[in-house]
């Protein structure tokens, strides 16, 4: 099994401890927000329309008067979620395919990384619009899009680790013991191939909350009226000249966010896997 | 170089550009609704549908199509545009132009900021500058692009207006189209006054662009920088009484080029990603801005070329990056 003991060292990291409180504090406020939020986020009010922040709207309000700080705590929710979501998409499918494309070489192998590296030659942000072009533009589509992009980058990273871990004197001992193959795969390669996982994923969350906004941001993810923050930010592009804070408040709650967890990121990275340090 | 290290990456070039077709071509396929009625619109009668569908070889197999199809793109036909019939392949060519030269931009920007400070931090570790460059490395590629581009137009071009908001040049202003890269247009157009419009204008979406690609180039310079500095031929360097100076350029940066020149490469890729944003934003008349708008009004013909134009572009890009690499790194040569 792998040492999880470095783990503690996590909590003398600086960047890591503070990628960890940004987090807790949206994590926070998309569970508890809702419930607190000032205004409700889709209530319009023509008769103060893109006013700014005063202390009854603390980030102004939008075109249609809707308060800017309630539709910012909703949006943690769905930012959440598309992180989440969408690693898991990417995630779950990728580590599988690495798994097996490490573990049993061959032709399996070829066909699995070639077809990632026909996923892995467009630029990312290039296949999440052809596919939400082609799904239509939603949230989920967007979650599933962002999510696929990233499926190669997961499969590659586990396939690397397995390649090392089968030549280990214990994963060949269990095979002469008889472990079959689902057993050594799971029980003692998986297990051991989490660390730079659990480092890309962290990492993942933040490129996938950063595309989904970019998505909702050119009109192909999340739709309006939905309070997200990349569809916020579009909208307050229009009123940029004369009230910038419709703009400014959604792109700042993107960018806490994804710092937080390219913070944490980094920090796990350090402790679980330093040989990752060039990713 | 031995020619079986190029000629292998050449085949691989092959069966990546193969392959990208196939997928598009594939996904195309995927789209609900007929292409003919796309094409006609939906007062087209039955007949011309019908005979458009046998122009387009909609009913041959599905194999067949793919070969029709590729047949046409190696003549360089990448089909007529949805909106206005025009040929895809001569939009894009028309806009490509503007994409390179702002790319272009922001990569001169972010390889020169971000090795010179990649490599001062490694120098002064743990040092003011150092702490500094790093947190605003870090902040640098937590930034969603299009939300940096839109402070940056608000703060130089709004609220101090030093900067102009949009575009590649003035109204009227625009040389006559020779390279379609206006930096140059305008030098060889003799038209100093155009240039700098033209220089001007191209400031705020290079910035833009280059924000994240310069911090991961610093971030990676910085931890390479530091691996290399610890060698023991940095010490011999060293005590031969070099210059410090010669140290760290001749001998260290050196052989800490070859992450940099990887990360590079990668960020190229990046680089084109962030272009559809930043050209959206500061409408940038260039093949990120025609995609968007393409997706827009559901062409997909010119979608499909800009993604393929796209991907190749890349796969030239990550070509010439191993190639590098074997340059810069004669084991690579040796054994791959």
């Amino acid at each position: 099994m792998p040492s999880w003991e470095p783990l503690a060292g996590l909590w003398r990291s600086r960047s890591a401890a503070l990628g960890l409180g940004l987090i807790a504090f949206v994590l926070g406020v998309a569970l508890f927000g809702p419930a607190v939020a000032p205004h409700d986020p889709f209530r319009t009010a023509p008769l103060e329309r893109l006013a700014a922040p005063s202390a009854a709207h603390p980030f102004g309000t939008d075109s249609l008067g809707r308060d800017i700080l309630s539709r910012v705590i909703h949006g943690a929710r769905i930012s959440i979620l598309i992180g989440l979501i969408s690693v898991s998409i990417s995630l779950f499918p990728g580590t599988l395919l690495g798994l097996l494309a490490g573990y049993f070489g061959g032709r399996l192998d070829s066909v699995i990384m070639r077809a990632m590296d026909m996923l892995l030659a467009f630029p990312a942000i290039l296949l999440a619009i052809f596919i939400t072009a082609i799904l239509g533009p939603s949230l989920p589509n967007t979650m599933i899009a962002v999510g696929v992009v990233y499926i190669p980058h997961y499969a590659r990273i586990v396939r690397s680790s397995v390649l090392a871990l089968k030549e280990q004197l214990f994963v060949q001992a269990i095979a002469h013991l008889g472990g079959g193959h689902g057993r050594i795969l799971f029980r003692h390669v998986l297990p051991n191939a989490l660390p730079p996982i659990i480092v890309y994923a962290t990492l993942g969350m933040g490129t996938a909350v950063l595309q989904a906004a970019a998505l909702g941001f050119l009109g192909l993810g999340a739709q309006p009226p939905q309070p997200e923050w990349g569809v916020m930010l579009s909208e307050g592009r229009q009123y940029l000249q004369i009230a910038p804070h419709v703009a400014a408040f959604p792109g700042g709650a993107i960018f806490i966010l994804v710092l937080g967890f390219n913070l944490l990121g980094d920090g796990l990275r350090d402790v679980l896997d330093p040989t990752l340090r060039a990713l | 170089m031995p020619f079986g290290y190029l000629g292998r990456r050449l085949l691989h070039l092959g069966f990546v550009l193969l392959g990208v077709s196939l997928v598009v071509f594939l996904m195309l396929r995927m789209i609900p609704g007929d292409p003919a009625r796309l094409l006609l619109g939906e007062f087209a009668s039955a007949e011309d549908l019908a005979r458009l569908r046998a122009q387009m070889g909609l009913e041959r197999p599905l194999p067949v199509q793919y070969g029709l199809y590729l047949g046409r793109l190696l003549q360089g036909d990448l089909g007529q545009s949805l909106r206005n019939g025009a040929p895809v392949a001569a939009e894009i060519a028309q806009r490509l132009a503007a994409t390179v030269e702002l790319a272009v931009a922001a990569m001169l920007i972010a390889t020169f900021l971000g090795i010179a400070a990649g490599v001062v931090s490694a120098v002064r570790p743990y040092s003011l500058f150092d702490t500094a460059a790093m947190l605003l490395a870090l902040v640098g590629v937590s930034m969603p692009v299009f939300w940096l581009g839109l402070m940056l137009m608000y703060l130089f071009a709004v609220r101090v207006p030093v900067l102009p908001l949009m575009g590649r040049i003035g109204m009227g202003n625009e040389p006559e189209a020779l390279t379609g890269l206006m930096l140059l247009d305008t030098l060889l157009a003799g038209e100093g006054e155009a240039f700098l419009e033209a220089l001007e204008h191209l400031v705020l979406p290079a910035v833009t662009l280059a924000t994240v690609p310069l911090a991961i180039i610093a971030r990676i310079t910085r931890s390479s920088m530091l691996e290399v500095l610890q060698q023991d031929y940095v010490r011999t360097a060293r005590a031969k009484g070099l210059d410090e100076s010669v140290v760290i350029l001749r001998h260290a940066l050196r052989n800490a080029l070859l992450p940099i020149v990887t990360v590079l490469g990668l960020n190229l890729g990046l680089l084109l990603s962030g272009a559809v944003l930043t050209e959206t934003i500061f409408s940038w008349p260039g093949l990120g801005r025609y995609v968007v708008d393409s997706l827009m009004a559901r062409d997909y013909a010119a979608v499909q070329g800009c993604i393929l134009v796209f991907a190749a572009i890349l796969a030239v890009i990550n070509l010439v990056v191993d190639l590098a690499y074997a340059a810069l790194d004669p084991r690579i040569r040796i054994h791959a």
